[in-house]
């Protein structure tokens, strides 16, 4: 497989819809590097899903330019740019009078693959997305929300294109199943490396998941765009202040493990509440209120890394 | 006519007390006439309606390709072929002998005119019945619009077009048995025959009419299978 991932630019891109005051989307310029998870997010109106959508060119848009990997996206044939980006839908789109493995096999197909490779990319992606060899044959009203959400991304993997563009995938997802994709997807990223445009209106979701975060106002403004942790420590202005939240400490406390954190040396002491080092930092301090303690034991199996105080914590945000 | 003088001759010349005797219904007379007499007419009957569903699909499946692609076509489409359901079969088969004469022209250009009213709109509701998110994941993936149709949209409206087949099958085998007002054609013809003797013997009525209905809903039964053989999605147990 290889690992190839497009370096997209938006140039002053504007879009205003036919019959609408305020633009869709408002002058959007954004540098997403190679191999980056980029979550576009905001409240709705803010135009995400336009921008969104204006990279496969299902949305034309009025003015500025969209390059992958420094060419116009405008300048190539459209069926082309289309089989070359991975393309996610909330309401998923499955094919229902295909089976799985040809709803996966639909790209190769256009593509004119060979049998051979076709299929044995199928059974690949389906191992890749967790679901069985056997369920190549089912069809999508046979399976449930989650593994059709699974076909859909191994359909969108298919022909291992280098920007994979998602529209609230997980959207319509029960917490937990979202929770389960959100951590795959997570994983699925960072084997594939491949560049994604993700789009949400949840900021948890944006957090956990983003290497990159793009705030949207309304009428497609942007108004903030860098790192998870560079957005919560220092919020542009009163409007992204407000979209992370009352709790933005909470979500900085999130951000960090207790691995990642330098730690007291543990005193004999100290014994009471131990916790792994891949906990959150937010973790920590949720378990130490509940217990009542002032202090966790950083584990790493058996090795005990160091102590984390609940004083601590409040360093860590300034 | 029977003459007022002579003897009361039986109409069918020889035949079994049943037949002589004028009973409702008499299976040796159905055993009698079967080959010459119901098993042509049956033939006939499945003739005349395969071709006229037959055209009826040749015709109605481009126009709704057309009005699928070209979305203002289908009203006046629509309006036409409803127009033309509005027209009694007797009526028709009017106006059109004095140009096509007493033929089975005349019978199948009524028969297939009212299955158009039906194919129709089924064709063209089934090829809209692919979901817009469907649609879309299609072209985002790439698909251009003559695949879109062929790949996506035609297979989904599968289950409506045999619908429509089904529904097209049965209603001609029962309107086309009003060809025997023009022709000795059809399951009608018996059945017409029958209409005009004055006596109780109608085993004509019952044998006829009795077969037109397995014939329409043997036609309907190999359409359902067929429809399990091309879309087999829509029966898969879901679960």
């Amino acid at each position: 497989m290889s690992i190839t991932a497009a370096e997209i630019a938006f140039d002053h891109v504007t879009k205003r819809y036919a019959g609408r005051e305020a633009a869709a989307v408002s002058d959007l310029s954004l540098e997403i590097p190679a191999g980056t998870f980029c979550v576009l997010v905001g409240p709705s109106g803010g135009g995400k899903t336009t921008a969104l959508k204006m990279v496969n060119r299902l949305i034309p848009f009025d003015s500025g330019e969209i390059r992958i990997d420094g060419r116009n996206i405008e300048t190539l044939p459209l069926t082309e740019l289309r089989r070359g980006i991975g393309y996610v839908i909330q309401q998923i789109g499955l094919f229902p009078h295909m089976t799985v493995g040809d709803n996966i096999a639909t790209v190769p197909r256009l593509l004119g693959w060979q049998k051979q490779k076709t299929r044995s990319r199928t059974a690949e992606l389906l191992e890749l997305v967790g679901l069985e060899a056997a369920d190549a044959r089912r069809y999508p009203a046979q399976l449930s929300g989650g593994q059709r959400q699974r076909v859909g991304l191994a359909r969108a993997l298919a022909a291992d294109p280098p920007l994979l563009l998602m529209d609230e995938p997980f959207g319509a997802l029960d917490p937990i199943t979202r929770f389960r994709l959100q951590t795959e997807l997570k994983r699925l990223h960072r084997e594939v490396g491949k560049t994604v445009i993700f789009v949400t209106h949840d900021i948890d979701e944006a957090i956990s998941m983003g290497d990159r975060i793009a705030i949207l106002r309304e009428g497609g403004v942007l108004a903030q765009y860098d790192t998870p942790g560079a957005i919560l420590a220092k919020p542009a202005d009163d409007f992204v202040a407000q979209f992370i939240g009352e709790d933005r400490a909470l979500r900085i406390l999130a951000l960090r493990t207790l691995g990642d954190l330098q730690l007291a040396p543990a005193t004999a002491g100290d014994g009471g509440v131990r916790m792994s080092r891949d906990k959150s930092v937010r973790n920590a301090v949720s378990v130490m209120l509940e217990r009542g303690a002032d202090a966790v034991t950083v584990v790493d199996g058996d090795r005990v890394l160091g102590v984390f105080r609940l004083s601590d914590a409040g360093e860590l945000l300034r | 006519m029977r003459s007022a003088a002579g003897p009361v001759i039986p109409n069918f010349g020889h035949g079994s007390t049943c037949v002589t005797g004028d009973h409702t219904f008499c299976w040796d007379w159905v055993r009698a006439h079967w080959s010459d007499t119901l098993g042509p007419a049956l033939v006939q009957h499945l003739e005349l309606t395969a071709i006229a569903v037959g055209i009826g699909f040749a015709i109605a499946f481009p126009l709704a390709l057309l009005a699928h692609r070209f979305r203002r076509l289908e009203q006046p489409f629509g309006v036409v072929s409803a127009l033309l359901y509005t027209i009694p079969s007797l009526a028709l088969f009017q106006l059109l002998v004095p140009f096509t004469g007493l033929t089975w022209t005349t019978v199948e250009i009524a028969l297939v005119s009212y299955t158009l009213v039906i194919l129709f709109p089924n064709i063209t509701t089934g090829l809209r019945s692919a979901p817009d998110e469907v649609l879309e994941a299609a072209r985002g993936m790439g698909l251009t619009r003559f695949q879109v149709l062929v790949r996506v949209e035609l297979p989904l409206a599968v289950p409506a077009i045999i619908g429509g087949l089904r529904i097209a099958v049965v209603s001609t085998v029962a309107i086309a048995t009003i060809a025997a007002f023009l022709l000795p054609d059809g399951l009608g013809y018996p059945i017409f025959l029958a209409l005009k003797e004055p006596t109780p013997f109608k085993t004509e009525i019952y044998s006829a009419g009795a077969l037109a209905v397995a014939l329409a809903l043997s036609a309907d039964a190999c359409l359902v299978v067929l429809r399990r053989l091309v879309a087999p999605w829509t029966t898969v147990k879901v679960g």
